[in-house]
């Protein structure tokens, strides 16, 4: 690497460390005041994972009631609660700050910036995305379920009219949910407009859109979805609010209002939120599986356009959510086959991911093995999406557990699993230290068996009929043996994510310093320090191809000859 | 008394893997509680008893079929990269060829599943058109299903006569009976209608009416249950469905339309409970109990569950119901009626005989 003549960095500040040994007093309030895009990022991935252990644990306190039939481990309103709790702060609290966090962090160095285009845009979008965490888990303090039945939101994540409508859902609870998201949303909003407008307007000379990293490009689509989708909820749940305080009529059945009407609304944000979950895991995947394959990442511009076309696509299969309430032949039949389109890019994905592998020399350190369990299990959700999109087949399958395991696999085997190998692959980078190994093995061997023995089983709980969000089941239903591998496999999980956050913390404090490259890669955040200065580099560096730093190491054979 | 009978292209051959499915995934369970078989009865999808739910294994073993191809090939690919390019120890450290992309490859792999897309689509459109049924064919059975917080109410308007939480239906074959056409409303929330074995799901969704039919061929008692989240006691919105041949349902039907039996052994009971708030939530139909709120009792007796299947109907249950609904089904939307014990007694003395 020491022949490479980019900028060296020099010594100052990092994003860690300011010089000097400060009080606490003002590290904290140089955290809080940051409008560093790295800290910014770091805030933003740090407090989702933060939230991934609470929404975790009460994910596991829900799979401990339904162990046995008819157990009276938990009141049905403190199920209903977790479950409603457990499935906004995933969505919300978990996946949005931490896909938001990672552009947020990778963006500006990964197209040679030194920061985003609006830094103070950027810490508004933050805390107005922790301030709406705090609130919606504030409802444990302040509001009322359904029948006043306790605090906490308990109309489901979807909240469907008119369950939320005030005569259904008393006290304050479903407040709580509304404004929870609302706020946070308006973080998402301002960092969408923050990504598109820095990967638009930022790029260093040479940078044309069609050598951006995929990375970027991806997360520029995902930008423009957030931009679509979050609209309508915040104008729904907006609706919502009027309907349960200014006595409007929206969704209020009983006064001739329309049930499906929010449905559509949901749906409409909550399909391309699929997407802008999961695009992500494919931003990640795109960048880790070409390093460990040490090859150039096949079909670059295939893999744009099938991103592209998944973005588009993805704003015209919302009501595949609503199969059951009675759509006309035709509408099901059209949101049928557009939902099968979708399957196509998606496809073509993996086809060429697994393309990058072939003749390759595939290197298993941690980013690979969670990116190689990723592309099993995302077939698997992508297949079990394919007979969800199947109209019919989903008259038995709406509803039931079936639907829980597809979108386990979409969120946790495809979002989560490359989120892990994505922390793994950059962590040297954002703290120049090294994860432990063995550490990390343990952590994806653990989970990777626990995810199986949970998700997998689910698919048969549904294919035998049982529904979604029950607390309990009669005995004689023959779910029990099922329900009971689910739940063993939460403790293997638990576990796993146990020594995740050990293995971050062991490496902090005395993880092997990772140098600038660790991993011998090709983009350009590689090619300053680690941490990287504040000011990401000393001087703008100058690109002539997709690979900027593969150019650099291969002067004989670089890699804009074949672009 | 007729019904569809779809004859998809593979439904033959579907049928036949798709009880191989079945019995693989039904086994297991089935195993396990062999013990009390009896009384176990999984409502498995594989294991389907109406036209309609038989006619939705055939297409879905289908899609499962072409899905598992699609799995094993992928799959195999996948196996095949990470065993047969792992980096060796010994590895000479030098990079491997650059290969940037191959259209013929993309192109194959765009155009293929585009394929096999508009195969499944046209299949699937046409399923839907055989199996959704918006109006009542001629001879059907009307049934009008209503779904309440956290109990069904079954209204039979040829017979004139409600009932709650099972529904009986005759039998309908291609020798007997006829099918059963359901119309679906809600009085507060959403609610999802669902008996695997014999009707797929369809929402119960207040201010509109949705539809269900149920051509079920052999009799039986089946078990399904309310599937979209409707509060607190969603878990506990069981259902039944009993299905008789022609004349044994005539038989009850004709039970079901007599006017509620007034026993004079227990007219203290009775009298208690027509001066209590009973009345305005329960009917029972030849006295002054009119109320709509919650089942109608009239003949209580005829059913095998209470509140909506979370326990069996014996005099115990019915007790304890009765004093305090709660104890069985925690946030059930009737009161605990503050009766004394001898009210309880009598009370119960009397619905017991409302056979
Ligand atoms: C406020 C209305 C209300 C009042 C008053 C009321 N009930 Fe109920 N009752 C209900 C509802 C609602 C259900 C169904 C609950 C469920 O299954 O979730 C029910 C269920 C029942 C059942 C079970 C029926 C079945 O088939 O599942 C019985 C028996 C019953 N009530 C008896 C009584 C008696 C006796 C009284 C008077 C002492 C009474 N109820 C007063 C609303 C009421
Ligand atoms: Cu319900």
């Amino acid at each position: 690497m020491a022949s490479i003549d980019l900028p060296s960095p020099g010594t100052q500040a990092s994003t860690w460390t300011s010089p000097g040994r400060e009080q606490w007093t003002t590290v904290l309030h140089s955290w809080v005041t940051t409008v560093d895009h790295k800290r910014l990022g770091i805030l933003y991935v740090g407090c989702g994972l933060v939230f991934l252990l609470i929404g975790g644990a009460e994910a596991a306190m829900m799979r401990f009631q339904l162990f046995f039939a008819q157990n009276d481990l938990l009141s049905p309103q403190v199920f209903n609660r977790f479950f409603t709790m457990h499935g906004t702060t995933m969505v919300f609290f978990v996946g949005m700050p931490i896909i938001i966090g990672m552009g947020n962090y990778l963006i500006p160095i990964m197209i040679g910036a030194r920061d985003m285009a609006f830094p103070r845009l950027n810490a508004w979008g933050f805390w107005m995305f922790l301030f709406g965490g705090l609130i919606f888990y504030f409802s444990y303090l302040g509001g009322d379920g359904l029948y006043a039945a306790g605090t906490a939101p308990d109309v489901g994540w979807f909240a469907y009219a008119p369950l939320t409508g005030k005569a259904f859902s008393r006290g304050n609870s479903t407040d709580y949910w509304v404004l929870g998201i609302l706020i946070s949303g308006f973080g998402s909003i301002a960092g969408a407009i923050n990504m598109i407008t820095t990967t638009l307007s930022m790029r260093c000379p040479g940078m044309t859109l069609g050598r951006l990293p995929l990375f970027v490009w991806m997360m520029l689509i995902v930008s423009g979805l957030i931009l679509i989708a979050l609209s309508p909820l915040t104008a729904a749940q907006v609706m919502l609010l009027f309907d349960r305080f200014l006595g409007a009529h929206f969704f209020d059945t009983q006064a001739g209002g329309d049930a499906v009407l929010w449905q559509h609304f949901f749906w409409f944000f909550g399909h391309p939120e699929v997407y802008i979950l999961i695009i992500p895991g494919f931003a990640y995947a795109s960048e880790i599986i070409p390093v460990f394959s040490r090859k150039v990442i096949f079909g670059y511009p295939i893999m744009v356009g099938a991103t592209c076309a998944i973005g588009l696509l993805s704003v015209g299969v919302w009501a595949h959510h609503m199969f059951v309430v009675g759509l006309g032949k035709g509408t099901a039949i059209w949101f049928a086959a557009i939902t099968m389109l979708v399957g196509v890019p998606t496809g073509i994905k993996i086809f060429n991911w697994v393309g990058t592998m072939y003749g390759g020399k595939l290197h298993f350190r941690l980013p690979m093995l969670f990116c190689t369990a990723f592309l099993f299990q995302f077939l698997i959700a992508g297949l079990t999406g394919i007979m969800l999109a199947a109209a019919p087949f989903t008259w038995q399958l709406s509803d039931s557990y079936f639907v829980v395991a597809h979108f386990h696999y979409v969120l946790i085997g495809g979002l989560v699993f490359t989120i892990f190998g994505a922390i793994y692959y950059w962590f040297p980078k954002v703290s120049g230290r090294m994860v432990n190994e063995t550490l990390g093995r343990w952590h994806f061997w653990l989970f990777t068996i626990g995810f199986q023995m949970t998700f997998t089983t689910m698919h048969v709980q549904g294919l035998l009929g049982m529904p979604r969000r029950i607390y309990t089941y009669p005995a004689e239903r023959g779910w029990e043996v099922w329900n009971q591998i689910t739940t063993a496999g939460v403790v293997f999980q638990g576990v796993g994510v146990l020594l995740f956050v050990i293995a971050l913390i062991h490496a902090l404090r005395r993880g092997e310093p990772a140098g600038d490259d660790p991993w011998n890669a090709w983009t350009l955040e590689w090619s300053t320090s680690s941490p990287p200065p504040a000011y990401n580099f000393a001087e703008i560096p100058e690109v002539r191809s997709r690979r900027p730093l593969w150019d650099l190491k291969h002067p004989d054979d670089p890699d804009w000859k074949y672009e | 008394m007729e019904f569809p009978r779809p004859a998809l292209p593979l439904a033959a051959l579907s049928r036949t893997s798709g009880f191989v499915v079945g019995a693989l995934t039904a086994a297991l369970p089935v195993a396990m509680y062999a013990a009390d078989a009896s009384s176990t009865q999984t409502p498995s999808i594989f294991d389907p008893r109406s036209t309609q739910t038989t006619e939705i294994l055939a297409y879905s073993t289908l899609v499962l079929g072409i899905c598992a191809v699609i799995f094993t090939v992928v799959t195999a690919l996948i196996a095949y990269a990470v065993i047969r390019y792992r980096a060796r120890p010994g590895d000479d450290g030098r990079e491997p060829a650059q290969i940037y992309g191959s259209n013929p490859l993309e192109l194959a792999w765009t155009v293929i599943p585009v394929v096999v897309v508009v195969i499944l689509a046209l299949v699937t459109a046409r399923t839907i058109v055989d199996l959704q049924i918006d109006e009542r064919p001629e001879g059907w059975m009307p049934v009008t299903a209503i779904g309440h917080q956290w109990w069904w109410e079954f209204h039979y308007p040829e017979f004139g006569f409600t009932t709650a939480n099972e529904l009986h239906i005759p039998l309908s074959d291609s020798t007997s009976g006829r099918p059963t056409f359901l119309t679906l409303e809600s009085a507060d929330v959403i609610h999802s209608f669902w008996i695997p074995r014999l009707a797929g799901k369809m929402d119960v969704i207040p201010n509109r009416t949705n539809h269900a039919w149920i051509a079920p061929l052999e009799t039986g008692t089946y078990v399904g249950q309310c599937a979209e989240y409707c509060g607190t006691q969603h878990a506990n919105m069981l259902l039944r469905v009993v299905v008789q041949t022609p004349e044994e349902f005539e038989r009850w039907a004709r039970a079901q339309q007599r006017p509620a039996v007034d026993d004079p052994k227990v007219a203290d009971g009775r009298a208690t409970f027509l001066k209590t708030a009973c009345i305005n939530c329960h009917t029972v139909r030849g006295t002054v109990a009119t109320g709509r709120f919650g089942p109608d009792l009239t003949h209580l007796m005829s059913r095998a569950t209470i509140g909506a299947g979370v326990a069996t109907n014996t005099p115990a249950n019915l007790r304890a119901w009765v004093q305090s609904p709660d104890h069985l089904k925690m946030g059930a939307r009737m009161p605990a009626m503050g009766l004394g014990e001898t009210d309880v007694d009598g009370v119960v003395d009397y619905l017991i005989t409302l056979h």
